[in-house]
Formats: structure tokens, C-alpha cells, sequence
């Protein structure tokens, strides 16, 4: 309690001073979507600013991961309306990659095992394509296995798990600190950690938590999905918005979880 | 069906059985009047044939070839013009042109261990060769095989006596280059005697447009604790067929590692088979193929438990583009005899285009009752997830497609032993996978 009291402060006095004059950094207007003709996204709008942590939360179905893949480019989902704007640039016309490179991170809801792909080759890849995009020459064998090292370190990665395949045979908890892991290597302004703390064990989400907040900056910003107020406790949101049936029905400051927490959602959802 | 094909082939043996008799030893002579009758009654394998179900030989033996029963000259040296791409390789390198063995005749003989010409060495140690000479191909039922016993000349003979080792691999490079459509035969006959420990590596390689037919049939005599080491790279194009035949035989407690890698073909069927005869011995077949285009690969494998307490262990891979066919038919046979058996299979097929076709067809014949046999096949796509999953971190997707390629094919990778040669078999696949390798440097044949 002690340590959230804390971190509560450092974070009203980093919003006073910040955020009044911090550009927009994800502008969504009235964002639709739909998949197999069935309409998930009626109409999202959001503002997150530079150094903003935002956390959406809501019950099952409400369209949360729906929101997290239609950001990342799942091609899967068809955008029917609305736009989406990442730095001033239009992020719906990017492909995944794109919005990669240009600084937008998704941690997996489930992260995919990927046979035969090791750790090392997958995150060199990704790590130089960054690099090329920001016109910078790829990193020496020694100085990605330097970077790795660090990183590994952030989330308490055992470094037996980097000449692994992608995944493969990893715990539930092994899987979201090697999300969290690649968060580390990509540095990204904005991620999107789409229920990382779902099937997570006390140690692990605080280790994970913990990781995420050594990756914060004051410039960069996160949007935390999640079912429960749990996370909030290591993570302490700016906002807290609630999405239900494809709408953000109620928007306001992080104690806005804690009541959820304990109200549940059925008060809200006559709104 | 069309006898036609196959009484080509006979009045071709009946035409030029002098010129093939003319200065071969007398154990060869004697092995191709038996094998030329076999011939006459099994012929050119048609899809009636069980185990040639899937690939039409037939058609590609009935074109006229041009063949010939000598080594030719050529006005260049092979070495010259073949650019290994795996370069720098630190092996014992033998050449055969068309079938002929390619240089020097005099055998290579390092502390006892012999490499060089199969005529040669029929003829120089009779006695050493008539002891292994067709104890093991099947000419009584595989008409392919048969045909080849009936011409066979000259190939790559190896032997290891007892105890006998090489650290640098054999290297043996098999180059095609003719102008016209040719048909080649040739014959290999490695013998490891106890204890020995090999390490053979066969390229194939074309190096002119022509149409090449290729029967090759080795036979491998592997002596108890003996350690073998097989690779075979293929590389030819597109008009290339290629049958090969590897008739292995393992006495107890011998282990091979045998992998067939090919890279390109046009028509390729490899016969892989293991006869295990002694106890406690260790086989491991692997192979990967690539294929694109109209090319079709036939692996099919037949391991053999003869005798009780052996480990056989297959993989095999393919990656199936565009309008090209794979087969696998891996069949096994746990005799009554041989009990505590050992036998694994794993095949699995990627196909990358809606055209493309893969056969595979197990076929576990098990007579003993205490055994441990497991075979599995798989048939799919690339996972679109982890598409998505590499690009939503910056990959593109071509490269997404790529990594997830090789990923497929690593472990079969991983099972070559020899460290330097993982390497460049990786970077090769690589290449293939990339597109890169549709023709071979220093050869201008468009692949």
C-alpha cells in the first residue's frame, strides 16, 4: 500500500507538471469495426498523450482486445469507420509492420509459439528493421547480445530461454515477460498491453509490472487492457475508461478502478 | 501397359553388351546377364507398382537419350567450370562426369582406406570388391535397380578397413554436362569395415541445359561399430530426373546418419534402403526438399528390423511451391525376430500455393510384439498468427514468410553432424528459400 501511495504520488505530481503542455500522441475519432460482417467497435473515441498511461477495462465481449488488434493491423478486422491518428500520421493505412517501426507495440493477449525461430534471430530481425526505418546501420553480434543481456535482465529473463524457439514450450508467465521483453528491445512511444496480466501469478505480474514501469518514460505512453483492477495496483493508470458493447461508457481518473473492483460493471452498464 | 519402353532398354543392353563387358571385372559381367533378365520381367516401374504409385517413371524413360559407354573427353576441366557452392569445404573432392569417374584413375589409398573409381577398383582389388558387389541391390524386385546392375561401369568405390577413420569428409561431386539429352548410369559401392568411422558428401549437380536421366544405385556395406556419416546434396534443374537408389546394410551396433537434402530437380525419386542385421545398431534417415515450379521429389525410405534391439529414427520435410508435387512414403518392417524394436518416422509438409501437392503415405508392417514404433504426418500452411506476430514487431512480411520458412526446416538442419557443413547447408537453404539459388555460380543453365 505503502509503494502505491508512493508511485500515486510521483504520478500526480508528473501530471501536473506534464501534461498540460505534452502533444497528442494516439488520437482515435469515432472508430468502427467489424469482423464477419459483425460490428464489435461502434464508435471509440480516445486521446492519449504523450506520457500517459491510459487503462481500458470492461467486461468479456465488450470489444477491448477488439480495440488492442484493430491498433496493431490485424487484418482480420474491418475498419468500417472512424480514424485512427498515431503522431500525425494515419495509422490506418499502415501495415503492421509499419506501425511498428513507427513506434506502436502490442503485447500478446496470447503470445504465438513459433517452432524453430529462435529468440535471438526473431528479435535481431525486428530489432534492425527498427533501425533501418530510423536510419541507423544494424547492430554488431556483441552489441545486440549486450542489448539483450540488459533487457533480459529488466524482466528477469533466464538467458538459457534466447536460443529457444519463439515461445515454444514457454510457462503462461514466461510468454508475457518475453512480451514485455520485446517491449524492452523495441522501445516503442506507444504500447498496448492487451491482458497481459490474464493467467498470471502474484510474482510474475509484479515482475511483469515491474518491467513496464522501468520501460516508462515521460514521453512515451501505454494503454493497459485489462479485466481486473489488479495490474492497476503496479501500473497506476492517468485515465481509466470503461468499454462496453463497442463504446466507451465512462472515462475518469485511476480510482475509477477501484470502484469497478468492487462494483463490478452492472451499475455502469444502463449508462 | 507399354512393353515398348522397357524392350528399348533391353535391345540397348543386347547392342552394346561388348562395349560394356570390355574391361570390367568378371563379377560385374556376371552380375548383368541375371540382372538384364530380372529387368525384362519387372521393367520400368508404372504407377500399378505400390511403392512408384506417385511418381510416373515411365515417361521419363521413354524419351530417346543419348548414351554412351566410355568415358567422354572434354576439351575443359570440369573443376574449372563447377563453382562448389559450398566452397572451401576442407574434403577429400572426387569428381564424376556423366557417370564416369573424372580424373586421375589411380585410387586414393590414406593409411589403408581406399577412395577413387568403382572400375578401377574392381578391377585392381577383385577379390576386396567381389565380397560386397551387389550382396544388397534388390534386382530381383526393383526393375530401375535391375537396369542398373545391367549397365553399371564405373562409379565412386570407398573402402575403410577395420578401425580405420578420416577426419576430413569424402567429398564426391557428380557433374552432368553434355549437349544432348544423356542417360547416365552409374554405380557406387562403399564398404565400412568394424569400427570405422566416415563421413561421405554427395552433390549432384547439372551443368548444361540438356535433359540428363540419372540411375544411380549405391550400395553401402556398414561393418559392426562402424560410424557413418552420409550426405547427399541434390542440385539439378529443372529437366533433370533422377532416381537413386541406397541400399544400406548395418551390422550390429553400427550407427549411420544419412540425409538426403534437395535443393532443386526436376523429377527426383530416392530409394532409401536400410537393412538392419545386426543388434544394437542406430539409424537416422533425414531428408528436406524444396521444390517449386512443375519439379517432383519421391522420397521413399524402407527400413528394414531384421533383428531385435535396433533404433531407427526418420525425419523428412518439404517445402512445396507453386505447382510442384512431394511424396513421402516411408515404410517400415519390424520382423517377428526383432523384438524390442526402435522405430520412429516424422514427416512434415508445408505447402506454399493452392497448386501444390503432397503425397505421404506411412506404412508400418510391425510382426514382433514388443515394440516401440510411432509415425506421424502433418500437411499445412504457414501459420498466419505468427505472420502477424513477426510483423506487428517490425518484420516485413517477406521476411516474416521467410524466418518462419527456415524455422520449418531447422531441425532437420540441426540434425547434420558436421558443424561446418550445418552452416552452409543453412545458408544454401537460405538461398533457396529466398530464391536465390535458381542458378549456380559458374554455370549459365536457367534453372
Amino acid at each position: 500500500m505503502l509503494i502505491y501511495l508512493f508511485v500515486y504520488l510521483i504520478f500526480q505530481i508528473n501530471n501536473s507538471t506534464n501534461s498540460q503542455n505534452k502533444h497528442s500522441m494516439l488520437q482515435i475519432k469515432n472508430l468502427q469495426a467489424s469482423i464477419e460482417g459483425k460490428e464489435i467497435l461502434k464508435g471509440i473515441n480516445l486521446d492519449i498523450k504523450a506520457g500517459e498511461i491510459h487503462a481500458i477495462m470492461g467486461p468479456n465481449g465488450s470489444g477491448k482486445s477488439t480495440l488492442a488488434s484493430v491498433l496493431a493491423g490485424r487484418e482480420r478486422y474491418e475498419v468500417t469507420g472512424g480514424e485512427v491518428i498515431f503522431e500525425g500520421k494515419n495509422l490506418l493505412e499502415m501495415s503492421p509492420e509499419e506501425r511498428s517501426r513507427a513506434g506502436i507495440f502490442m503485447s500478446f493477449q496470447y503470445p504465438v509459439e513459433i517452432p524453430g525461430v529462435s529468440n535471438v534471430n526473431f528479435m535481431k530481425a525486428a530489432v534492425n528493421e527498427h533501425r533501418k526505418y530510423n536510419g541507423l546501420e544494424p547492430l554488431s553480434a556483441s552489441e545486440f547480445l549486450k542489448m539483450m543481456r540488459e533487457k533480459m535482465a529488466l524482466v528477469e529473463i533466464d538467458p538459457k530461454l534466447t536460443s529457444r524457439s519463439v515461445n515454444e514450450g514457454f510457462s503462461g508467465g514466461e510468454k508475457k515477460r518475453n512480451e514485455i521483453f520485446q517491449m524492452a528491445m523495441l522501445d516503442p512511444k506507444l504500447a498496448i498491453l492487451d491482458e497481459t496480466d490474464s493467467g498470471l501469478d502474484i510474482d510474475a505480474l509484479r515482475i511483469v509490472a515491474n518491467g513496464v514501469n522501468k520501460l516508462k518514460t515521460p514521453e512515451n505512453s501505454i494503454i493497459v487492457i485489462t479485466h481486473y483492477q489488479r495490474l492497476l495496483d503496479y501500473i497506476t493508470p492517468d485515465r481509466v475508461h470503461v468499454l462496453y458493447n463497442g463504446r466507451i461508457i465512462k472515462s475518469a481518473g485511476k480510482e475509477l478502478a477501484l470502484e469497478l473492483e468492487e462494483k463490478g460493471y452492472d451499475w455502469l452498464k444502463s449508462m | 501397359m507399354n512393353k515398348n519402353i522397357d524392350n528399348k532398354y533391353v535391345n540397348l543392353y543386347i547392342n552394346t553388351l561388348e562395349l560394356l563387358q570390355d574391361g570390367a571385372a568378371d563379377f560385374v559381367n556376371q552380375a548383368r546377364s541375371e540382372a538384364i533378365e530380372s529387368f525384362t520381367i519387372l521393367g520400368i516401374p508404372d504407377k500399378k507398382v505400390e511403392k512408384y504409385k506417385y511418381t510416373n517413371l515411365k515417361s521419363a524413360f521413354e524419351q530417346d537419350y543419348e548414351t554412351y559407354f566410355a568415358p567422354k573427353t572434354v576439351n575443359f576441366q570440369p573443376v574449372d567450370i563447377f563453382k562448389c557452392n559450398v566452397p572451401d569445404l576442407d574434403t577429400y573432392k572426387i569428381y564424376t562426369l556423366n557417370g564416369f569417374y573424372y580424373g586421375d584413375k589411380k585410387l586414393k589409398n590414406k593409411n589403408g582406406i581406399i577412395w577413387g573409381s568403382f572400375a578401377e577398383a574392381s578391377r585392381k582389388y577383385p577379390e576386396l570388391v567381389r565380397q560386397y558387389y551387389n550382396k544388397y541391390a534388390d534386382n530381383a524386385n526393383d526393375g530401375v535397380t535391375a537396369l542398373n546392375t545391367a549397365f553399371a561401369q564405373d562409379g565412386v568405390f570407398i573402402y575403410f578397413p577395420k578401425n580405420a577413420a578420416l577426419e576430413k569428409p569424402i567429398q564426391i561431386i557428380n557433374l552432368l554436362i553434355n549437349s544432348e539429352d544423356t542417360f547416365i548410369q552409374y554405380r557406387n559401392l562403399f564398404v565400412f569395415d568394424e569400427n570405422a568411422q566416415a563421413k561421405v558428401l554427395i552433390c549432384d549437380h547439372t551443368l548444361s541445359a540438356a535433359k540428363f536421366l540419372s540411375n544411380c544405385v549405391s550400395e553401402m556395406a556398414v561393418g559392426q561399430l562402424a560410424n557413418v556419416e552420409l550426405v547427399r546434396m541434390q542440385n539439378e534443374h529443372n529437366r533433370a530426373v533422377h532416381v537413386s537408389s541406397d541400399y544400406v546394410v548395418q551390422q550390429s551396433q553400427s550407427v549411420v546418419n544419412g540425409h538426403t537434402i534437395t535443393l532443386h530437380g526436376g523429377l527426383v525419386r530416392n530409394n532409401i534402403n536400410v537393412r538392419l542385421e545386426g543388434e544394437h545398431c542406430e539409424n537416422h534417415t533425414y531428408g528436406l526438399s524444396l521444390t517449386d515450379k512443375k519439379q517432383h521429389i519421391d522420397n521413399y525410405t524402407f527400413i528394414d528390423h531384421v533383428v531385435p534391439n535396433c533404433r531407427s529414427n526418420e525425419l523428412f520435410k518439404s517445402v512445396i511451391d507453386e505447382q510442384s508435387v512431394g511424396v513421402f512414403n516411408g515404410r517400415i518392417l519390424v520382423r517377428q525376430d526383432a523384438q524390442k524394436t526402435q522405430a520412429f518416422q516424422q514427416n512434415n509438409n508445408l505447402l506454399l500455393s493452392y497448386e501444390a501437392k503432397m503425397c505421404t503415405k506411412p506404412q508400418l508392417e510391425i510382426y514382433a510384439d514388443d515394440v516401440k514404433c510411432t509415425h506421424g504426418a502433418t500437411v499445412g500452411q504457414l501459420n498466419e498468427e505468427a505472420l502477424f506476430y513477426m510483423r506487428s514487431r517490425g518484420i516485413g512480411e517477406k521476411e516474416a514468410r521467410m524466418l518462419q520458412l527456415f524455422g520449418f526446416v531447422y531441425d532437420v538442419l540441426q540434425k547434420l553432424n558436421l558443424e561446418i557443413l550445418r552452416e552452409r547447408v543453412a545458408d544454401l537453404v537460405n538461398k533457396r528459400l529466398r530464391g536465390e539459388l535458381t542458378r549456380c555460380e559458374g554455370c549459365d543453365i536457367q534453372c
